[in-house]
């Protein structure tokens, strides 16, 4: 029986940028070498912690959703535990309505990224005035 | 006095009525059928300040959608998007 699951992992924030794209492949490949079938992935980039965890205020987020057999998932989180890069994750079974919100969500994100390059040429220009005043 | 006994209560100040607008569930209302706990300012509407999940009976939320809430938040809560505890939240 094949489920739809999903797993968002937190790793170290001391990584570099080509040692997280290992860790991430590291983890599709085990998902595909053990008949699993990406859905989709998505990088959420380094994030604020709201509470520490190993010392660690930040994090590097990272989303996958995946098709496999349910015994898969022991294996996973299993990999998970022993990987001294992930500080935190989550692996969630998927039901009909969850399923259909990942799919209206991807589809906004989607046509949100799509969006500023073809109409609102403004709305990236508000965005950007947005940060500088966080920032000051 | 005696006209005090024939007539109506009355009041120095008339009695306030007040006309509470009734709670619904949002979820319900809106149709909404999976509460995402990946969401993290969305499930703030439903903490407190300290970060406590709210009861039913101020948020309205109907109980099946309650137990998702409560789901979602501790999740969340795990994958540190949401504190477990914490002052001034909002």
């Amino acid at each position: 029986m094949i489920k739809q699951y999903e797993t968002v992992f937190i790793a170290t924030p001391v990584l570099s940028d080509a040692q997280m794209k290992e860790a991430v492949a590291k983890y599709i490949d085990l998902i595909k070498a053990n008949g699993g079938e990406i859905v989709y992935e998505e990088d959420w980039g380094l994030k604020q912690l709201a509470y520490p965890i190993q010392h660690k205020t930040s994090g590097f987020y990272y989303l996958i959703e995946f098709k496999a057999a349910p015994e898969f998932i022991a294996t996973l989180e299993t990999q998970y535990h022993r990987d001294e890069r992930i500080i935190r994750y989550l692996t969630v079974a998927l039901d009909k309505h969850a399923i259909a919100y990942a799919e209206h969500r991807r589809q906004v994100r989607a046509n949100k990224a799509a969006a500023p390059k073809v109409e609102a040429a403004p709305a990236p220009v508000e965005e950007v005035e947005l940060e500088e005043t966080k920032e000051d | 006095m005696a006209n005090v006994e024939n007539s109506e209560i009355r009041y120095l100040n008339p009695p306030t009525v007040e006309v509470r607008k009734k709670k619904y569930c949002r979820f319900k209302k809106a149709g909404i059928k999976y509460v995402d706990y990946k969401d993290a300012e969305f499930l703030k509407k439903f903490l407190n300040e300290q970060g406590k999940i709210l009861p039913r009976r101020i948020t309205g939320t109907s109980l099946k959608f309650q137990r998702k809430v409560a789901q979602a938040v501790k999740r969340a809560r795990s994958l540190a998007l949401l504190p477990f505890v914490t002052d001034l939240l909002k």
